[in-house]
């Protein structure tokens, strides 16, 4: 009894050691094994978007298989530079959406995108408040108020470079109570009301529904963030990517964007 | 573990090495993975800049804060499981260990609702003027919430080896149970407290999902050192990289401390049995 007590005493331990070492690593999803050879579009493809696209990607998806029977898209999810890093690493991907340009162009770099990417969509911040709006927040000045509870994105990642340029250009300096690495972060205090203002995407606002509300401010136009779509050099079936691409950049997936809150490049 | 020669049978089949060295590089590998990325030249300035020392050290006071505070609760914890008699002693000791498996965002989540502003406890303590949102006590909480068990099974474990006998000739003797708690059951059990601690503060310092949910991220507050090497990492990967040799070199410090700790110590020959 004693030894194997002990024994699950060390496992444990030495297992969430290794766990927490390891911190999170995201997972990867499909198997892009499958390319059929036979010319048309035909087989299956995996598909990198930015975390934001998440509801837009996967209806798009769906309706594309629809409408080409024998496809299969793949999909996977996460922050655009997690994605990049997962492309360069080797990652099977053979489409990348990413929410800003600048880690389309680190792809590019990298000698990785097959041709010139295509803008299809944008997105602007606004402030997110909880429904009940306890610091009667109206516009950007707003959250500088003292008291006022404010989450903004770490200017390390793409939200947080745009809430920066804003800032610049309302010329005003904000004091968050914390500076989170994911906008889906700066959501989750605002809807559990931790805090009483974040400043996220439009998109976002629209996807978390009635659980928070959305303020616009004129000066979101400083920072309109410009989402590029691109095929992957190493991708097994670039004729299907293509075609993912061109509905996506074609009507019916612009009205998928649009509904969703996008605006178009 | 089991190196003192003479009694015993220790004989270990020959194939179960091969795959024993499978297992270690299993987790040696990915370790050196890492340390063949570090950007040795820059790897100075890059642990020392500013926003890297600050997490650091936010890091190392929130787990020493946890650490005590796993001591504080987990001594008691621990004699109730392995020493008291009452119904629903193992329902609690299911309950106490559910953050060992427990994903720490679950946690974070669990922390929120109850600590937060509009959680169980928070509306009444933002009430009575106390705010832990945002606030480096909301890390501490997120750390002693995944810390405790460690602590609890450690000390648990430990109390159940030493057996009550001694306990009981100082009862005989006339000791209060106070008396004896202080003078004989905690002495007895230095070394798994010693190393429950050690292992509480490990995991208090690699605390990231329930930091992240419950306290946010912001410099010199609650951003940790996790949290900074999850965030340098969108930008700088090398310093990520560097940073997260530091918690590897902190961790490997702790995890030998506490394995050498229960034999270095020389009390009863019986505990690292």
């Amino acid at each position: 009894m004693k030894s194997l007590l002990k024994a699950t005493t060390t496992l444990i331990a030495t297992g969430a050691l290794a766990l927490s070492l390891a911190g999170c690593s995201p997972e990867t999803t499909g198997n892009a094994a499958d390319t059929s050879a036979a010319s048309g579009v035909s087989g299956s493809i995996t598909v990198f978007a930015a975390a934001s696209l998440k509801t837009t990607f996967t209806q798009m998806a769906a309706e594309f298989e629809a409408s080409n029977p024998g496809t299969t898209v793949n999909l996977s999810f996460a922050g655009s530079s997690d994605l990049l890093t997962q492309i360069t690493s080797g990652a099977p991907a053979d489409v990348f959406a990413s929410a800003d340009t600048k880690n389309m162009d680190k792809l590019g770099e990298a000698d990785l995108v097959e041709g010139t990417p295509t803008d299809f969509a944008t997105n602007v911040l606004q402030i997110a408040v909880p429904p009940s709006n306890p610091a009667s927040i109206t516009s950007l000045e707003d959250l500088t108020h003292p008291g006022a509870k404010v989450v903004i994105c770490a200017p390390q990642v793409p939200c947080g470079s745009a809430t920066k340029k804003v800032e610049e250009a309302a010329q005003i300096t904000l004091s968050p109570v914390s500076e989170e690495s994911s906008v889906t972060d700066v959501l989750g205090k605002v809807t559990s009301g931790e805090a009483d203002a974040g400043l996220v995407y439009v998109t976002d606002v629209k996807t978390a529904g009635d659980k928070v509300k959305g303020i616009e401010f004129p000066e979101s136009d400083a920072a309109v963030n410009i989402y590029p779509i691109g095929t992957v050099k190493t991708s097994k079936n670039k004729e299907l990517a293509d075609a993912f691409i061109a509905a996506v950049t074609g009507p019916q997936g612009q009205a998928v964007l649009t509904d969703a809150g996008f605006g178009t490049p | 573990m089991l190196k003192r020669g003479g009694s015993g049978y220790t004989a270990v089949p020959p194939w179960i090495y091969a795959i024993a060295a499978v297992g270690a590089l299993f987790v040696l590998l990915p370790l050196l993975g890492m340390m063949a990325k570090v950007n040795w030249p820059q790897f100075i300035p890059l642990v020392t800049s500013q926003a890297s020392l600050t997490a650091l050290g936010l890091s190392l006071r929130t787990a020493a804060a946890s650490t005590v505070l796993c001591i504080v609760l987990g001594i008691p914890l621990a004699l109730v499981l392995a020493r008291g008699n009452f119904p629903g002693q193992r329902l609690l000791r299911a309950f106490v260990l559910l953050p060992l498996v427990l994903p720490p965002v679950v946690g974070g989540i669990a922390l929120l609702y109850t600590f937060g502003r509009q959680g169980l406890l928070g509306r009444t303590l933002e009430m009575a003027g106390i705010q832990i949102a945002f606030s480096t006590v909301a890390v501490v909480l997120a750390q002693t919430f995944v810390a405790l068990p460690f602590m609890v099974v450690s000390l648990e474990g430990a109390l159940r080896t030493a057996g009550g006998k001694y306990e009981g000739v100082a009862a005989t003797l006339g000791a209060r149970p106070t008396t004896v708690l202080r003078r004989v059951t905690l002495p007895l059990v230095l070394p798994g407290l010693a190393s429950g601690a050690v292992l509480s503060f490990a995991r208090s310092l690699g605390e990231f999902g329930a930091t992240l949910t419950f306290a946010g991220s912001l410099q010199g507050v609650t951003r940790t050192l996790p949290l900074e090497i999850y965030l340098q990492r969108e930008t700088d990967a090398d310093a990520a990289v560097a940073l997260s040799l530091v918690l590897v070199a902190v961790a490997a410090v702790v995890v030998a401390l506490s394995y050498r700790s229960p034999r270095t110590t020389g009390t009863p020959a019986k505990a690292s049995a």
